[in-house]
């Protein structure tokens, strides 16, 4: 049952990337020189608005907040908490992305920081040098030869492309927390992000309002920056996205 | 005109036989470069003067260290080419004032962090040099300078924070100020003076 669940959900994620896929589609020559490719410009910079305004009122307080009065130890633990929670699901997608070296990682991770580090709590995985492993379905359908897709902004959760939204759909839905017969408590996966999430909004508060607040497009500045880094993650940095620097013309600056 | 060909022969003989140390930018030269510049960036941050004070010094290491000039043209962007040349001017020194003071608002997030080079590649006619920032209580992150001799000594142009073109944000940023202002750039400029 728990399974046949599971890859229903996988089955619906790959039927949505087929059809999102089908729809707008970049050139290949826009996608070779690094171009961003928003057909749904509109939505998407309403949606920014909204997640602007939860933010504001909601978001960035409670995160201060949160910052302020836990102490940053906490805080961290908190945090590892979160990520030792999805080291299942990311050993299941290192998996899938046919990469054993990091599924054994993220195994290895998951015993350690769970028995040695107090359920996760701790990460004394690193302290034995076992590199942090950082992948989602996003990432699989990447391995798998999925494109980018046009760039999505979610609502409460942020900037996205059709083929990373696939895979948050697909990743909360098959992570094997989400199934256990043991699970101490509903969607304490789901909880234990957002509290991660709170720990680097308020401690990254400086860089996330300058972007959010301080600039004169926020949206066009946080589509560019996540493109950049989600490409950046991935390996997909173009070559010929590269400036020649003697080709410009700089005369009178 | 014998001796004009001559005295240029010659001397393009000479130069030729300069040690190439003195001419072409090696990557050695690149690494030195964000070395120095990034001590230059520490010894301000630890120097303990006042926000103001900083950010004097932040820009006078912006206009020592990068390309100023190539920076300040492709953050205007096509809009460039409308641009008089007094207007050229004063954008580049606003817009140098207003990336020492952006970025150098953010120093606290610098104190006792350190930049280690971790490799040098030539990438046509420039160097890449990558650094891991380590950032108290963060974990590790990708820096990357653009190093150019394009002026004639070796300046970095551009750098990457985990795959993030900081040159490229800044048009994007420059780009949508302009918008706002319909394209005056006299207000933009005007503007980016009073902007932190």
């Amino acid at each position: 049952m728990t399974l046949t669940l599971r890859q229903i959900s996988l089955l619906v994620a790959l039927l949505l990337t087929g059809l999102i896929a089908g729809c707008a589609r970049q050139s290949p020559e826009a996608r070779a020189a690094g171009e961003v490719f928003d057909p749904h410009e509109e939505v998407n910079r309403s949606i920014h608005g909204f997640n602007l305004s939860v933010d504001r009122a909601i978001f960035r307080p409670a995160s201060s907040g949160y910052v302020s009065v836990v102490p940053p130890e906490i805080v961290t633990s908190f945090g590892l908490f979160a990520e030792n929670l999805s080291m299942p699901g990311q050993a299941v997608n290192a998996l899938l992305q046919g990469d054993l070296p990091k599924t054994g990682l993220a195994l290895s991770r998951l015993l350690i920081n769970t028995v040695l580090g107090m359920g996760g709590l701790f990460d004394p995985a690193s302290d034995f040098s076992i590199p942090r492993v950082d992948t989602n379905f996003g990432e699989t359908l990447h391995v798998w030869g999925f494109g980018e897709g046009a760039y999505v902004e979610i609502p409460l959760y942020g900037p996205s492309t059709t083929r990373d939204a696939v895979g948050v759909f697909a990743d909360f839905f098959t992570n094997p927390i989400t199934f256990a017969k043991q699970n101490p408590a509903d969607n304490i996966g789901v909880y234990a992000e957002i509290v991660r999430r709170m720990g680097d909004r308020g401690n990254y508060s400086a860089t996330i309002d300058s972007i959010l607040y301080e600039s004169a497009d926020s949206y066009a500045q946080a589509r560019l920056i996540y493109l950049q880094n989600r490409r950046f993650e991935l390996g997909e940095v173009s070559e010929i996205a590269e400036i020649d620097p003697f080709e410009l013309d700089t005369e009178g600056f | 005109m014998m001796y004009r060909r001559m005295f240029l022969s010659g001397l393009s003989a000479t130069i030729a036989a300069l040690p190439q140390t003195l001419w072409a930018l090696s990557a050695n030269s690149a690494e030195k470069l964000v070395i120095a510049l990034v001590n230059d960036i520490n010894k301000v941050i630890d120097s303990q003067k006042s926000e103001q004070a900083m950010y004097k010094d932040f820009e006078r290491i912006f206009k020592k260290y990068s390309d100023t000039s190539y920076i300040s043209a492709y953050a205007l962007g096509v809009d460039a080419r409308r641009a008089t040349s007094a207007q050229k001017k004063a954008f580049s020194k606003a817009f140098q004032g207003y990336i020492a003071r952006r970025y150098g608002k953010r120093f606290r997030e610098f104190i006792g962090g350190r930049l280690e080079v971790d490799s040098v590649k030539q990438v046509k006619k420039w160097y890449e040099v990558s650094t891991i920032a380590h950032l108290k209580g963060q974990a590790p992150f990708d820096v990357t300078f653009q190093v150019s001799d394009r002026t004639g000594k070796a300046k970095f142009y551009n750098m990457f924070i985990e795959g993030v073109n900081l040159l490229l944000t800044e048009r994007t940023e420059i780009g949508a100020m302009l918008d706002r202002r319909k394209g005056d750039i006299d207000k933009l400029i005007a503007d980016l003076k009073k902007l932190s």
